[in-house]
């Protein structure tokens, strides 16, 4: 029941975007989602998509993979070109039916706007599909540390980040159990009137909500038996390397935002 | 009721790189009134086989048959509704199931849902606790309020109220303590003996499985190893020791004893009862003093 969901997960795959420093990744994408709102005609356009592809290419993830973690929202991206199609009133008028009118500004902004919503997307599955939430957690906490000046708890939120990032799965995994169990008493989740599908939530629900309860307090008795203290003075296990390919993959993105600077128009 | 599964094959998270086959080419025929016991070690498809039995899951290939409906991969099946009410399955853990208010409303949650009146779900309910061992002044707590053994009985009579042709059982009596165990399995057998349904019981333990059931399977790797009378898989110690499961004390203590004396008991004793009167006829025989 829950095969579908892909965003946020990791693959474990050999290859070079795998093996990055996740400060590397977290840095690259950040600033890919500002470097892409340069494009704006279809060279720069083009070398979004050059530089999305071999990100790809690199990671090694299935396309078909990819493809699928799109589909979800896909419904998102049509409605936005839609909207960029009927509505953008420039450039010369392509076709016209009752009150609908396309330009051809609206159709070359609907599918910009698009891929840019793609592109977006693709970029940050690439990081969440090549990086374990933990070293995720890792890298964010490393990134934000010099904000522990200004009094900003990093290191609970890192925490509490990679200790939600760690049980998604076990909750999920809770969730179809639970719907199963409830399923062979006969509730009905995807069949049969909407009110009776709306009612179905119940069962399931209060014994997630009951276990989710009895599980945070466990893991609060199980950290606190074994000294937890908060942040101060404790130790990494995994350590952060930053290597050369870790500088190549900022340089990479630095100069994929000088390039569209110049090439926009 | 008849249930005969042809050819099964399941894969989990089919067309994504976690795809995996967790049953391949399984082929079982479970005849009316049988108790069937399921064994094999951790990840060898136990609980994914339980789950085709009434629909819950939907095989890749091949088919289900169930009474007169068919389950059968690709096909969208209507009348799941229908099977699930004449298969009841006991999932592991299943107190984690709970969710009404009282106990009462929960073991009658089952059997309304499969269009009992709210008066007939009551009696059922009042039936199935006691046969679980309970008494009737539980049926108006909150099932939070029990005991982790009161609340399984609880889940369990959940599921026997609505009153099943076939009843599945996944490792029904993980984590509990051994006397609560013995009483569990030993109403199961009950219910079993008693209203002549079919039983099938995913189970660790041998001595349950020598004990109670008709005939064994043994899986192995998402496929059926071997099927046969407990006396003869359990004869089989070498093969099992290879698929990483065990025998029954009984039969362990019995290797030992010929092993060390050389000597050839008639039979595979399955029980303590089997193991001693084997035990004497060697002593009158004067082979073993
Ligand atoms: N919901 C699921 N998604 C993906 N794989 C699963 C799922 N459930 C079980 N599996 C896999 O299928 C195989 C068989 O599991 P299961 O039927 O639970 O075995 P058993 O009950 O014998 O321990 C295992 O390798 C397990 O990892
Ligand atoms: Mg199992």
């Amino acid at each position: 029941m829950m095969d579908k969901l892909i965003f946020g997960r990791y693959v474990p795959a050999d290859s070079a975007i795998h093996k990055m420093d996740p400060r590397s990744k977290l840095i690259m994408v950040f600033l890919f989602v500002f470097v892409i709102f340069l494009a704006n005609n279809v060279v720069s356009y083009a070398l979004v998509a050059v530089f999305t592809l071999a990100i790809v290419k690199l990671s090694k993830v299935p396309a078909r993979f990819l493809i699928n973690g799109l589909k979800p929202v896909l419904i998102l991206i049509l409605f936005t070109f839609l909207l960029h199609l009927f509505f953008t009133k420039e450039g010369e008028l392509l076709y016209k039916w009752n009150v609908i009118e396309i330009y051809s500004g609206g159709l070359r902004q609907g599918i910009f706007i698009s891929l840019r919503f793609a592109f977006l997307i693709v970029i940050t599955s690439i990081l969440t599909l090549t990086t374990t939430p933990i070293s995720l957690t890792d890298g964010l906490e490393t990134l934000f540390n010099p904000l522990k000046k200004w009094k900003l708890p990093v290191h609970e939120l890192a925490l509490m980040m990679s200790i939600s990032l760690r049980f998604i799965p076990t909750l999920l995994e809770e969730t179809d159990k639970i719907m199963k169990a409830q399923a062979a008493r006969g509730t009905e989740f995807s069949s049969g009137p909407v009110t009776s599908r709306m009612k179905a939530v119940v069962p399931l629900l209060i014994p997630l909500f009951v276990s989710s309860f009895k599980r945070a307090e466990e893991l609060a008795v199980a950290m606190e038996s074994r000294g937890y203290r908060g942040g101060e003075g404790r130790t990494k296990f995994r350590l952060l390397r930053w290597e050369r390919k870790d500088t190549y993959l900022v340089l990479a993105i630095c100069i994929l935002g000088i390039l569209l600077i110049v090439f926009r128009t | 009721m008849r249930i005969n599964l042809q050819n099964v094959e399941h894969k989990y998270q089919v067309n994504t790189p976690f795809e995996r086959a967790a049953l391949t080419d399984v082929t079982i025929d479970i005849p009316s009134g049988t108790y069937l016991a399921v064994i094999g070690h951790t990840g060898s498809g136990k609980s994914t086989l339980l789950q085709h039995l009434n629909g819950l899951l939907q095989p890749t290939k091949g088919y289900i048959q169930v009474g007169e409906q068919r389950i059968t991969a690709g096909k969208k099946e209507k009348n799941l509704k229908a099977i699930r009410k004449r298969v009841g399955i006991v999932f592991q853990f299943p107190e984690h199931q709970l969710f009404e208010e009282t106990v009462l409303k929960d073991i009658c949650f089952g059997p309304m849902n499969f269009g009992v009146s709210e008066e007939e779900a009551i009696r059922l309910a009042k039936e199935s606790i006691t046969k679980v061992g309970l008494g009737e002044e539980i049926l108006e707590k909150s099932p939070f309020d029990l005991s982790g053994g009161q609340m399984r009985r609880v889940a369990i009579a959940g599921v026997l109220a609505m009153q099943p042709e076939v009843l599945v059982l996944d490792e029904p009596t993980a984590g509990l303590d051994p006397r609560g165990r013995k009483e569990i399995m030993d109403l199961f057998y009950s219910i079993h003996k008693d209203s002549g349904i079919s039983t099938i019981l995913v189970t660790h333990s041998m001595e349950d499985a020598a004990r109670y059931a008709d005939e064994i399977v043994v899986m192995h790797k998402g496929s059926v190893f071997e099927r046969g009378k407990p006396r003869d898989i359990f004869s089989r110690s070498a093969e099992l020791a290879e698929l990483g499961l065990d025998v029954p004390n009984t039969v362990k203590v019995q290797l030992m004893l010929e092993r060390s004396t050389g000597l050839k008991f008639g039979r595979i004793c399955l029980s303590l009862d089997e193991l001693t009167s084997e035990i004497a006829a060697s002593m009158k025989r004067g082979d073993l003093s």
